[in-house]
């Protein structure tokens, strides 16, 4: 015997030829789970290749038009009058999910750092449930609320804010005329109620692995606890926090039923205005669906496919940045969540 | 008339003076403190509201609301979501049972047998690719794949929603496989099983609670999906018992249905609704807590 140390795998092995060699009901449970593993693969690879395959004519009838287009003509009875261009839905999810971030970022980190630094023991719990509970409150149950109990009386706010800054340049045309209770704003809103307990609890899980001795040196050197927050728990969670914020955005972007209610679902808008009223891809399809016919289905799928590529190019960053930070934290080897 | 004695030593005020520093560390307590509090009103509001304008609607006539069949026209006052309570049990119990055992077994391939393998690397890096697919893609993609052919049914719904969980649960098992030590693993071993009996009958039972707790979650998030059904399962008035054949509804679906409408008896089914949906994912959130509470006391 050599002086090698024992592992998992060496006395699995030495198991196995204790039992005599081969065996199918570990072969087959084996198998199993290794078909169950490529199912992951095998689904992301099946939508990427059947939602392209419906939505190639599209594609290629528009071309580029499809990006950069804001008319939207699925129904019409000619098929020459028949377009399809997708800009003022890109720009709506897009605008939408920067609203929300703006709105949860600074709320979020907040309140994850309130939960690990700040918060007294007996408190953290119940924080962490109510965090809980608004992370599975359905979505659609937020978008009733927010069509039917807040878009009217946030219309009367939206108008005081446009009064407030009138006659500022920029801002008079970001927070603009013509307040709409269901509208990009609405939206985001919601959208960032739904993403905040995503961010925090991503974030307090990096916070929580500041070191202990990091955070006692600051404090040894006479830091008070928000420059000890600064000097230490940030740079620390930093590359984290960055990949919460982006798996947020994706969240966000992809939200389909609160912002298909309470954004408006008006067609060719691209406005910077954040009160006016607008449509997000995933909203168009999920409104417009029920009546579409085959051509403005494949339309809508194609609309799908473009909100996959986006989300999908999100959250491969997300979890780069991730990886990285977990790289950085525990070495190569560690991390492997 | 002394003199002060040149070399005596001042003595140090040791507390905390209000320099900016402590004003800057208050004002960002303060803030941190503001942000807690402001989370918390969305919730205060929404659930209000849930209770203010749903429990009128579902336990008015109690337990009408929770069998009736739903109206065919948003004008008629009462009613009830039957068939959506029915075709919500439905969708998330097939949906759970498609994709917890084959997340777990996903789960098990990665941490008992793939380990830091370059396949294994690859699945763990989409699972959380597939995390992030919107719900609404996933809806379209079953469309495609099993509505075109076999038509509205509530298991085309399950498929959607087995597929939005199956990465959750893929996760939450294996974090929980993670906790299992390694020398339970080893004791059987010992005693000569293989790997497959030693999986089933020693690291899962381990790790069960966890995992119960992490596939309940993923059940209540799902429950409450909506955009995956408005492809796959069509729509019903009249209770459909049948996971298979015919179209079906669901509660997320009648809410917005419902929501849109200008009509007051619709706006108050869909509080309804919503109230119903939201207390069958809390209860199920809840059993979760339990499980959880029960790793956290081992």
């Amino acid at each position: 015997m050599t002086g090698e140390p024992i592992t998992e795998a060496t006395t699995a092995a030495m198991a196995r030829s204790l039992r005599g060699t081969g065996n199918r009901a570990d072969d087959g449970f084996r198998v199993l789970a290794v078909a169950a593993a490529a199912l992951v693969l095998l689904v992301l690879g099946a939508i990427a290749l059947t939602m392209t395959m419906r939505a190639a004519g599209v594609f290629a009838d528009h071309g580029a038009e499809f990006f950069t287009s804001t008319r939207w003509a699925p129904a019409g009875d000619d098929p020459a009058q028949q377009h399809f261009g997708a800009l003022s839905f890109i720009w709506g999810t897009l605008y939408t999910s920067l609203i929300a971030l703006v709105i949860a970022v600074p709320i979020s980190l907040a309140v994850a750092l309130y939960t690990t630094q700040v918060a007294p023991v007996w408190l953290k719990r119940p924080l962490v449930y109510v965090l809980d509970l608004l992370a599975v409150v359905p979505s659609v149950v937020f978008g009733l609320w927010g069509v039917l109990t807040l878009a009217e009386p946030i219309q009367g706010v939206y108008a005081k804010i446009h009064g407030a800054v009138d006659g500022i340049p920029i801002l008079q045309s970001i927070f603009g005329a013509g307040a709409q209770g269901r509208s990009f704003m609405t939206a985001g809103v919601i959208l960032a109620v739904m993403i905040t307990p995503i961010i925090t609890s991503l974030s307090r899980e990096v916070i929580e692995t500041t070191p202990q001795n990091e955070k006692e040196a600051a404090y040894g050197l006479g830091a008070t606890r928000w420059e000890m927050i600064r000097g230490a728990v940030i740079p620390h969670s930093k590359i984290g926090i960055v990949g919460a914020v982006m798996l947020g955005l994706g969240r966000a972007m992809g939200e389909t039923i609160a912002a298909a209610l309470v954004i408006g679902s008006s067609v060719g808008q691209v406005s910077a205005n954040v009160f006016s009223s607008g449509n997000s891809m995933p909203a168009v399809i999920a409104n417009e669906w029920g009546e579409a016919k085959d051509p403005h289905k494949a339309g809508l799928i194609a609309l799908a496919v473009v909100l996959f590529a986006m989300t999908i190019v999100v959250n491969v960053v997300a979890s780069w940045i991730v990886r990285r930070a977990q790289v950085r934290q525990y070495g190569s080897r560690g991390g492997r969540r | 008339m002394t003199p002060p004695d040149p070399t005596a030593v001042q003595p140090i005020d040791l507390r905390a003076r209000m320099s900016w520093r402590v004003i800057v560390n208050h004002a960002m307590t303060a803030a941190m403190l503001g942000a807690v509090v402001l989370i918390a009103i969305p919730l205060v509001l929404v659930l209000w509201s849930l209770l203010a304008r749903g429990a009128s609607a579902a336990f008015a006539d109690f337990p009408a609301f929770f069998t009736k069949d739903i109206p065919h026209m948003d004008t008629q006052p009462g009613g009830g979501m039957g068939p959506a309570i029915v075709g919500t049990l439905l969708v998330t119990g097939g949906a759970a049972l498609l994709a917890i055992p084959l997340g777990i077994l996903g789960a098990v391939y990665l941490h008992e047998y793939g380990k830091s393998s370059t396949f294994a690397r690859l699945v763990r890096f989409l699972s959380v690719v597939m995390t992030g697919v919107p719900s609404i893609v996933m809806g379209l993609f079953v469309y495609i794949m099993w509505t075109m052919r076999f038509g509205y049914s509530a298991f085309g719904g399950s498929i959607a929603m087995a597929c939005l969980m199956l990465p959750v649960v893929i996760r939450a098992t294996e974090q929980m496989l993670e906790l299992v030590p390694a020398h339970l693993r080893e004791a059987s071993y010992a005693l000569g099983t293989t790997k497959s009996r030693t999986i089933v009958t020693v690291v899962l039972p381990a790790a069960l609670p966890g995992i119960v707790s992490g596939c309940l979650l993923a059940v209540a998030r799902a429950a409450g999906e909506t955009a995956p059904l408005l492809f796959t399962v069509g729509a019903a008035s009249e209770i459909n018992a049948s996971l298979f054949s015919g179209a079906n509804t669901a509660l997320s679906a009648q809410i917005f249905a419902n929501a849109t409408s200008s009509f007051p008896e619709a706006q108050d089914r869909a509080w309804g609704a919503a109230l119903t949906l939201v207390l069958l994912t809390f209860a199920i959130t809840l059993i979760a807590r339990v499980f959880t509470a029960r790793i956290v006391k081992r």
